[in-house]
């Protein structure tokens, strides 16, 4: 935090100290970048160096696809709904209800059911990676691991970002379905939207592109989510403060991570969208 | 040995070369040092008892001993191999030569006891599923735990069965070296000796060793040779970090009032040292503070 300068020091002093301040955050943050792109790559590194065990992966895999569905599922029945509740007004002032379908299946499939099942699974499993492989470190399990002669990035963050990269995207699709199933309870049960009109303006505007970017989009989410746990698990300070710290970080970093992918994912695969469709959108259902 | 050290080693074997040599060895961690210009030959069979005071960086020495820490400066050798110099790959081969036994053991939380001892064995070699729970049944009826103990988790277990299983784990590839990490803290003086005696075991099959202890009791059970620490910002500049090194009866002898205030387990200045460490830092705090206002 910056302080006044003192008479003592003088403010060639203070200005002085304040920029070495600057300096160092700016080092400590592209040394951060550094550390994590050489974890990055060696993780890339044992996906292909050595075949995982499958009694390693299917526990990791059942931990973060199966156990994450039922709150990922929630997520998306409820944002759907709410999407509906806070669009009805406005389209209803304008004779638009019935294009309420379009806007919360293409906000859902594009947006938020891609970054909303990321969220969650940063939250739900990101932390706990985070906090698992701290406690690993505080403990001295991971020294183990190497004193074996085993690499710890190979047993512990390559099935962990496996399981992230390969589960995200069906975490997705639920996400998505659960929504679009949310979005029509509301509109057609509780707000009388004809079903009819609500599903063909949803066809009209929701392309298999929309679909498939946000798709895409997860697989990056869940690679950054795992990547960013596992490393801040690694590097988990000592005590119970750094194995909480570790957790939190890992969780607000993902986050983070989340949506700076997302805009620019976004701004690249509207650019790819435009290049190979230049004809317009197809329908999706 | 170390040229500086004020005593004389162990006597031992002049022809054998060293199995493990720490070459002129220093450690630190961003602006902190913890080891400097540490230098140990430890020869084939040998037992070394390493003491010293929390924070002189007894483990640090083990961890520099087996690559888990990077030295700063100097290296160490195992049969005159450079450990620094060494691929990932070639430094995981070499660990398979070495067992270390960590101070809270260690063990796989998500893992039995049976998966824990048998990790080693799956990991490098091809043994046959069947021959591999044989020899961990064998390792478990070695460390004195009954066989029930396969199906347990680590948590299960109490602190001094944990030690016990560690060791199981660290001596399931027949290591040419095991490491002690402080085996015996925190455990009562029956399983202290437990620990001992199951050292003193492992010690006949011609094993050598490293224990890192601050306990005299255990020093003096399972040790051939001592050599002490002293924690850097204690010493004064030039002086050597190994303040003795030699065997039990020379440590017993030895008239140097570090080692002696050790041995005997004084306070000596030490409680009006600390307090005066603490008023200068609370000094600093305050006047920290005042500049900020």
């Amino acid at each position: 935090m910056a302080t006044a300068p003192s008479p003592s020091v003088g403010i060639t002093g203070w200005l002085a100290s304040q920029v070495a301040n600057l300096g160092d955050t700016a080092i400590a943050a592209v040394a951060g970048i550094g550390d994590v792109s050489v974890f990055a790559f060696r993780t890339l590194g044992w996906i292909f160096a050595r075949r995982q065990r499958r009694d390693v992966l299917i526990p990791c895999f059942y931990q973060i696809g199966v156990m994450s569905l039922p709150v990922v599922a929630l997520t998306g029945l409820f944002i759907g709904m709410v999407l509906a509740v806070q669009s009805y007004g406005q389209f209803k002032a304008l004779g638009l209800e019935t294009r309420l379908g379009s806007v919360i299946n293409l906000s859902l499939v594009r947006e938020l059911g891609p970054v909303l099942a990321a969220t969650m699974l940063a939250g739900r499993v990101g932390s706990a990676m985070a906090a698992e492989l701290g406690t690993m470190r505080v403990t001295e399990q991971i020294d183990a691991l190497e004193s074996i002669g085993a690499n710890p990035i190979y047993y512990l963050v390559v099935p962990r970002f496996l399981g992230c990269l390969i589960l995200i995207p069906s975490l997705t699709v639920m996400a998505d379905f659960m929504g679009v199933l949310g979005g029509y309870f509301y509109s057609h049960v509780l707000l009388g939207i004809d079903y009819h009109h609500y599903w063909n303006n949803s066809r009209q505007y929701v392309d298999v592109f929309d679909f498939l970017t946000g798709v895409f989009k997860s697989l990056f989410f869940g690679g950054a989510i795992a990547l960013v746990s596992c490393h801040h698990g690694f590097h988990c300070d000592k005590g119970a403060e750094g194995v909480g710290r570790a957790a939190t970080n890992a969780f607000v970093h993902s986050f983070v991570m989340i949506l700076v992918l997302d805009l620019f994912l976004g701004i690249w695969l509207n650019n790819v969208h435009d290049f190979f469709r230049p004809e317009g959108p197809r329908r999706l259902l | 040995m170390n040229a500086t050290a004020p005593a004389t080693a162990a006597p031992r074997d002049a022809e054998a070369p060293p199995l493990v040599q720490v070459d002129s060895l220093s450690v630190r961690f961003g602006s902190q040092e913890v080891l400097r210009d540490i230098t140990i030959d430890l020869a084939a069979g040998e037992t070394l008892v390493v003491l010293g005071e929390s924070g002189c960086g007894k483990t640090v020495l083990l961890k520099a001993m087996i690559g888990l820490v990077r030295p700063s400066a100097g290296d160490v050798l195992f049969e005159g191999r450079s450990l620094s110099q060494m691929s990932d790959r070639q430094l995981a081969h070499l660990r398979t030569h070495y067992g270390f036994v960590f101070q809270g053991a260690a063990l796989f939380d998500s893992l039995t006891i049976e998966e824990n001892v048998a990790f080693p064995l799956r990991e490098h070699t091809r043994l046959p599923a069947t021959e591999v729970r044989g020899i961990v049944a064998s390792l478990i009826d070695e460390v004195g735990l009954p066989r029930s103990v396969l199906v347990k988790k680590p948590v299960e277990l109490s602190g001094g069965m944990r030690k016990r299983a560690g060791l199981a784990r660290a001596l399931a590839l027949e290591p040419t070296v095991v490491l002690y990490d402080e085996p015996t803290t925190g455990l009562d003086p029956i399983m202290t000796d437990v620990i001992n005696e199951l050292i003193l075991r492992v010690r006949r099959s011609t094993v050598t060793s490293v224990v890192v202890t601050h306990d005299m009791n255990t020093a003096r059970k399972v040790g051939d040779r001592v050599i002490m620490l002293y924690p850097l910002f204690r010493l004064r500049p030039g002086e050597p970090q190994i303040v003795f090194d030699g065997t039990l009866a020379e440590l017993d002898r030895s008239p140097d009032p570090r080692v002696r205030q050790f041995v005997e387990g004084r306070a000596g200045t030490r409680l009006m040292e600390l307090q005066e460490e603490q008023a200068r830092a609370n000094d600093s705090a305050a006047h920290d503070e005042e500049e900020l206002a």
